[in-house]
């Protein structure tokens, strides 16, 4: 470790504190949201909500006042903000299939072809109107295929649509089945048209798509930590091609899904990750789906890697993603989309009490409190996924340098035991008895 | 008595006898002719090269599996001048409860059948066929009007007519007790004791790995868990049946269950399995029954609402109307207590000709029926490949948990079990609970008759089905459900009515089965 650490308290189990000062035993917070970040930023020990203009040293704000603020914000060193400046170039749409088609040429220079097919788990995708004649070009290559619109900056399923002929976005483009909000808009909207994924793995004739969320707290260089809790997204209806104006068969958004006419509340249309994973082993086995896992990683990383030199890398910032993965028949995970603000509302009391603990976990790894020594691999039901290269289950040492079989040290969709890891890893609060 | 000698051969004239039926001795016919061209085989030692052959080609095996198979379902051949009900149920007071209950049922059907005025079946107008084949793989998508059908009966109507057995020739005003027994089963039906299912669960005790315990985060794999994959995979790979059974004892690796409990329960899908099913599948097309809106009704209502099983719903339909229409479910009831129901023709009541059961399997839906099928949905897509695992479950083990019998498999002894366990075990708890009235087996009556589905957690069920299979008994229900309440006892001590016993027993899909199950029996002091 670095020289200058101050060989002052250790703990209980031997380890140090980083560096002296910088554990708070009082946190003053600003919450810019109303759902469970509240409850779990209220319910944390020696944590107290600023109201208005007061100083804060930790901000959960949405992105709207990221934008307004975050220039004029002059931020001491051990403030906290949920956000990157310019967190859009992975987020949005249009920008991140840019960053992620540049990084792979820049793959395929450096280190080959077969490098940079690593990074093909997005369909194709282009941005109208700018890539229009390219598009063109490559709809007219894959006759009968059927492709994807969606607004640049949108979310939770809005102004999505499928279509198969050119023909349908001549007419869309000439307002004609454009919603109200839509044409009151001044500016040119953004669109991308992607590649739709016909043949989707289905379970029980159900098109799914998984939401994973990996915290990024640094990228330069790259540290980002994977969560084992996740969860399966069903369409409430059978998939099928024939119904492309249906969309509510192909929008897996729960925001889409509870508009649907026979969506019920009560059912539930999420599976944890754990029984996804579980189920996906029982029908294929362990290897395959060890495999499956092993690409999904792959796509975090790489996804990251794409936009690592464009992010504005700031000390203060860390950031939460919920990323979409699609699976199709050949379990090949594609990459649908990153999401910035994943949504933290809860849909039932297992969910809820899984984003609480998620939550809980990225500020015991935020560490306002400055209760890691930032050596751990793991902390509640984070894995360390990546930190300035790959991170391993084993610990490489001389003994086991020469050996070639070492694991990641990911566990998406495995046991999440993260009460008892906290316990045996964490100092007790400030001022507060260990249980 | 018959002499061991007799009894075993009449045992192999049995089997001999159903297996020269099956398609598996015309297979094996067949290749035998075939074989004859192979140059190994020579015409001095015929016999034992075709023998050789058959074995190297691993059509032995299959006979063997075959054999397996018929020795676990059929019963043993009691003695040459018993009538064919004992082997149904050898106790006459079971039988005539059995017949009553039915009764019950079939005047239930009838009268349900009579007030909505719709028939037990009706040959489907052409376009309604069509529109049904077409949607064959999203029939929930249905939302047909059940609000007047109801469930012909639920476990709990089925509780009261076990808690009235009686055994005429017991007379059990002589125990009247410390030692009398205090829950609502009152038959002097055999049970076991823990030093007994010590001996006979051996493969449970805290010293054997197991999977559910031994393949938790913070256990090293290489202590058992490799290992015992390791056996898995070569368990499937020599497809024995028996040492299948022996290796799901210690329960089924995910990721090989589904191909262990196919060879255990020898379930194929050959090609004549899948034409089976696709011939019912044409019944349901060409016919409706008035059971398929009960089997409707009963998805809707519990597995659609279930987290894990919702997905699945199309599947169930696809299974549970088929079965209703598979008279080879017939041959069961020639070892199960219930007698099908028999409809007829109308106008022809009573008479023989006309008669035809109802449904064409005897089999009558009841309210939570559908959770018997919903977990094999976690580990079978194909809908024949699922249907024929389900349907030898059915025939071994599930139906034993809605009639009334004698066997040390049947719901009647669960009970018994239980309450006895409980009893000796928790006697404390047991009288708290009598005492506030709160009889333990209306709480765990539920649980038992659908052998934990829909209680448990997936995961858990798996293994505790795992362990059914691999000791070819329900029994383990039993032992499971006087384990949770010994894990809960302290919460119940606590409670004074039937609902707060019922609210803090309401949520088990926390639990893990295998360490209540080992602490249970191999822990309890006795």
């Amino acid at each position: 470790m670095s020289k200058n650490k101050t060989a002052g308290y250790k703990g209980p189990y031997g380890y140090q504190k980083r560096r002296e000062g910088d554990g708070r035993s009082c946190v003053r917070y600003k919450c810019g949201l109303t759902n469970t970040i509240q409850d779990v930023l209220r319910q944390r020990p020696g944590w107290m909500e600023v109201k208005d203009d007061g100083e804060w040293d930790f901000n959960w704000c949405d992105v709207g006042w990221l934008r307004e603020n975050f220039d004029h914000s002059y931020m001491e060193e051990h403030v906290r903000i949920c956000h990157f400046r310019n967190h859009y170039e992975l987020t949005r749409k249009n920008l991140m299939v840019k960053n992620l088609k540049r990084y792979r040429k820049t793959l395929e220079r450096e280190a080959g072809r077969i490098e940079a097919s690593k990074c093909d788990f997005f369909p194709r995708t282009f941005e109208l109107p700018s890539e229009y004649h390219l598009f063109v070009e490559e709809f007219k290559r894959s006759p009968g295929s059927t492709w994807i619109m969606k607004p640049v900056a949108r979310s939770q399923g809005k102004g999505i649509f499928l279509f198969q002929k050119l023909k349908d976005i001549m007419d869309w483009k000439k307002d004609g089945s454009r919603s109200e909000e839509q044409r009151d808009e001044t500016q040119v909207e953004s669109y991308v048209a992607q590649r739709y994924i016909e043949n989707p793995y289905l379970i029980s004739g159900r098109k799914f798509d998984l939401r994973v969320y990996v915290l990024v707290t640094s990228y330069i260089p790259l540290k980002a930590w994977l969560y084992r809790d996740g969860f399966a997204r069903f369409s409430s209806t059978r998939f099928s091609l024939t119904s492309i104006d249906d969309q509510y068969v192909h929008l897996t958004n729960v925001a889409v899904q509870k508009t649907a006419p026979d969506y019920d509340p009560e059912k539930g249309c999420k599976w944890q990750m754990q029984q996804l994973r579980r189920y996906l082993t029982a029908r294929h086995g362990t290897e395959t789906i060890e495999a499956l896992f092993k690409d999904v990683d792959n796509i975090f990383v790489r996804s990251l890697q794409s936009v690592q030199k464009v992010i504005i890398n700031d000390k203060h910032c860390f950031e939460l993603y919920g990323y979409d993965i699609l699976l199709d028949q050949d379990l090949k995970p594609w990459l649908i989309e990153v999401n910035a603000s994943p949504s933290l509302t809860a849909s039932s009391k297992e969910d809820y009490d899984m984003k609480c603990c998620l939550l809980e976990d990225t500020l015991h790894i935020v560490d306002m409190e400055g209760r890691l020594t930032g050596r751990e691999k793991r902390v509640g039901g984070y894995d360390l996924m990546w930190n300035d290269g790959p991170v391993y289950r084993e610990d490489i040492n001389l003994e086991t340098l020469g050996s070639a079989c070492f694991t990641a040290n990911t566990h998406l969709g495995c046991v999440n035991d993260r009460k008892k890891q906290l316990r045996q890893l964490l100092k007790p609060f400030p001022g507060k008895k260990r249980i | 008595m018959m002499d061991e000698g007799t009894e075993l051969s009449l045992t192999i004239a049995q089997i001999v006898q159903r297996l020269k039926a099956t398609h598996l001795h015309s297979q094996i016919e067949r290749q035998a002719k075939e074989c004859l061209h192979r140059p190994e085989i020579q015409l001095e030692s015929l016999k034992e090269d075709v023998r050789n052959f058959l074995k190297a080609s691993g059509w032995e095996r299959k006979l063997q599996n075959a054999v397996y198979r018929e020795l676990h379902v059929q019963p043993l051949p009691s003695h040459h001048a018993a009538p064919p009900e004992h082997a149904k149920e050898p106790l006459a007071y079971m039988r005539k409860a059995q017949v009553n209950w039915e009764k019950r049922i079939l005047k239930s059907l009838n009268s349900m059948c009579t007030e909505l005025g719709v028939p037990l079946a009706r040959k489907r107008p052409a376009v309604e066929q069509k529109e049904l084949a077409n949607k064959w793989n999203e029939m929930g998508t249905d939302e047909p009007d059940l609000s007047r059908f109801r469930p012909v009966y639920a476990p709990k109507d089925f509780l009261e007519v076990l808690i009235s057995l009686r055994n005429p020739n017991h007379d059990s005003s002589e125990e009247a007790s410390a030692k009398s027994h205090w829950g609502l089963i009152q038959v002097p039906l055999h049970d076991r004791d823990i030093p007994q299912m010590r001996e006979a669960y051996s493969e449970l005790s805290l010293t054997t790995g197991q999977l559910g315990i031994d393949d938790h985060t913070h256990v090293p794999p290489d202590l058992f868990e490799s290992e015992h994959i390791r056996i898995g995979k070569k368990v499937v790979n020599e497809q024995d049946s028996a040492a299948a059974q022996q290796y799901s004892r210690q329960g089924c690796p995910t990721g090989l269950r589904a191909d262990l409990w196919a060879l255990i329960l020898n379930s194929t899908n050959e090609p004549e399995d899948v034409m089976h099913y696709e011939q019912l599948k044409a019944g349901v097309i060409h016919h409706d029954l008035l059971v398929d809106n009960l089997i409707y009704k009963d998805v809707k209502l519990t597995a659609s609402n279930d987290d894990y099983y919702f997905v699945f719903e199309d599947f169930l339909y696809q299974v549970l109307l088929c079965f209703s229409r598979d008279t080879a479910v017939l041959e069961h009831f020639g070892y199960n207590s219930a007698t099908p129901p028999k409809s007829y023709i109308q106008g022809k009541v009573g008479v023989e000709e006309f008669a035809v059961v109802y449904p064409p399997n005897g089999v009558i839906p009841f309210h939570g029926f559908s959770m018997y099928v919903a977990p094999l949905c976690f580990l079978y897509n194909e809908p024949s490949k699922l249907y024929s695992v389900f349907r030898e479950m059915y025939v071994r083990y599930f139906f034993r948990l809605h009639s009334v019998s004698s066997s040390t498999s049947g719901i009647v002894s669960l009970c018994l079990q239980f309450e006895r366990l409980l009893q000796t075990h928790l006697p404390q708890l047991f009288y708290h609970l009598r005492e506030i009235g709160a009889q333990p087996l209306r709480i765990a009556f539920k649980w038992m008759v659908r052998a934990f589905s829909g209680y448990l957690s997936t995961d858990q069920l798996l293994l505790l089905w795992d362990r059914i299979l691999g000791y070819d008994s329900l029994e383990i229900v039993a032992v499971l459900a006087a384990a949770v309440f010994a894990f809960r006892a302290e919460n119940l001590m606590e409670v004074t009515s039937l609902t707060s016993a019922e609210a803090v027993l309401a949520d088990l899909s926390t639990l893990k089965v295998m360490p209540l199950i080992q602490i249970f029996l191999f822990a309890t002091v006795i």
